[in-house]
């Protein structure tokens, strides 16, 4: 791998920039390999990094439908947190969130980490105490939580002047999660893409997979794609919200409904927001990107859609709840918006596991994905490199379902 | 967004609704003849397909009326709608 430092940008701008190669390799397609992983996203490529790197998995093919980093890892919101309230969850958060700090310089990547934790603005009384008590969990597993009164939150967001005492929901508290940070939503693809390329993987974009292939014996065979068959022993599925789409090909149904959660900008505007904030009593969350934009999101939309459009009543919801709070953002133009399909499980917890068919691995059920990526590219890896799962994947395992054994972790903003 | 039509109250704004999800399977007449597996089966899973759907809505700003419509989860074109009481 071309080493990205400042003594090669130097040496590189000798001869006008011409000598950097390609970030990763296009090399055609074979018709086997030891994995398949479908999907080039944040998590697929991911697993197929931490497979080669940890596992030293390396005849690996990650097929994407799209270009590679062009699905839900660009339709996000760049938070990354671990202010869950399950004890399943919060270790696996504060995993990732652990391997995202030092992500940049594992890949050689600038990841533009920015750590400048997230506040949440309480507006009633349930939720405060819901809060509290996540405070609690969250400290028996070392992650952050530390109440912030309404005098230090006004005075470490300046921008919130609304929610005051005569206000429809006046703001009683508020919770500061100092762990919390965003980053180049991109360059995680990117990152990964090219530290796995490097350690051997094979990268295929344009290769929309259409059906899953199923042995005479049971175990998973291979996929027909639209440049082919191509044949694996095992094949991991990251494909946020049509994993069903591809499951149902082989019979194979798995308790996810896909749903479209949509996100906004503004036209960049002056520093003015340091921090993300959260207000999940009207269900809404704002940060300020490196390039001025605030990215606003809200609640994903009622009914199953695959759709990435946004509807005028989810807006209109999303901004008139941010505008109760930051009245003074009525000035702000819209840029442009976006939404993703994602899928969702029946208790809102991700699944990452095996399945029935012996070969065939599902990532799936991120809602909220892109803070779990390093974590779940780790134990999604290690669960296909050993058939069994990592201490901290087992309990997102597909058999929790057969007890009724449910996780469940109902959204941080929205329900 | 989407204009429902309600079999009582005519098309209507989709804000005045809530979305019961897909409808399921029918439940078994007589549970003992049922297997865990299938129990659960009932429990967890529901059609989620790339194209129409057949859900439920919930009229609960207006007539109160649940009833059953078709809509196409890539297009959200729907299609006609039949009563149906919720059990």
């Amino acid at each position: 791998m071309q080493n990205y430092s400042l003594f090669n940008l130097a040496r590189n701008a000798l001869n006008n920039h011409q000598g950097w190669r390609e970030a990763w390799r296009t090399v055609p397609l074979k018709e086997e390999y030891d994995t398949l992983i479908i999907g080039a996203g944040g998590h697929g490529l991911a697993t197929a990094y931490y497979l080669a790197k940890n596992h030293g998995v390396t005849d690996i093919a990650v097929l994407e439908k799209g270009w590679l980093g062009g699905g839900n890892i660009a339709r996000n919101t760049v938070t990354i947190r671990s202010n869950y309230m399950r004890d399943e969850s919060i270790p696996f958060y504060v995993k990732s969130l652990e391997l995202y700090e030092k992500l940049s310089q594992e890949l050689n990547y600038n990841l533009m980490y920015s750590k400048r934790g997230m506040i949440d603005v309480i507006q009633t009384y349930p939720k405060l105490r819901e809060i509290k008590r996540r405070m609690l969990s969250m400290h028996l597993h070392g992650s952050t939580y530390e109440p912030l009164d309404v005098d230090d939150l006004r005075r470490q967001v300046p921008s919130l002047t609304g929610g005051g005492p005569n206000s429809r929901l006046p703001i009683i508290g508020s919770m500061l999660h100092t762990d919390a940070a965003v980053c180049r939503h991109d360059a995680v693809a990117w990152g990964y893409a090219r530290a796995a390329d490097d350690l051997g993987v094979e990268i295929h974009q344009n290769t929309g997979v259409q059906k899953l292939l199923r042995d005479p014996n049971g175990s998973i065979a291979g996929v027909v794609t639209n440049r082919g068959t191509v044949r694996a022993k095992n094949v991991a599925l990251a494909v946020s919200g049509h994993t069903t789409t591809l499951t149902d090909t082989i019979g194979l149904r798995l308790p996810l409904r896909t749903f479209n959660l949509t996100a906004f900008v503004s036209e960049p505007v002056k520093p003015l927001l340091d921090v993300i904030v959260n207000c999940p009593d009207l269900g809404v969350y704002l940060n300020q990107s490196d390039k001025g934009e605030i990215v606003i999101g809200g609640a994903a939309d009622i009914g199953q859609s695959f759709r990435r459009d946004i509807k005028q009543a989810v807006f209109e919801e999303s901004v008139s709840a941010m505008l109760e709070l930051f009245p003074s953002f009525k000035k702000l133009k819209l840029l442009r918006q976006w939404g993703g399909a994602l899928d969702i499980a029946h208790d809102a917890s991700p699944i990452i596991s095996k399945t029935k068919i012996p070969g065939l691995f599902v990532s799936a059920g991120w809602w909220g994905g892109f803070k779990a990526i390093p974590a779940g590219g780790l134990t999604f890896a290690h669960l296909i490199a050993n058939n069994e799962q990592h201490p901290l994947s087992e309990p997102f395992a597909l058999d929790r379902f057969d007890n009724l054994n449910f996780i469940l972790e109902s959204g941080t903003t929205a329900h | 967004m989407l204009e429902i039509s309600c079999p009582f109250c005519g098309p209507r704004s989709e804000t005045e609704f809530i979305n019961g999800g897909p409808v399921r399977e029918t439940r078994a007449e007589n549970p003992h003849d049922f297997a865990d597996s299938d129990w659960v089966d009932y429990l967890i899973l529901a059609p989620n397909p790339l194209g129409p759907v057949t859900e439920e809505w919930w009229h609960i700003m207006g007539c109160s009326l649940w009833f059953a419509i078709t809509r196409d989860t890539t297009t959200h074109e729907i299609l006609p709608c039949s009563r149906k009481s919720h059990d």
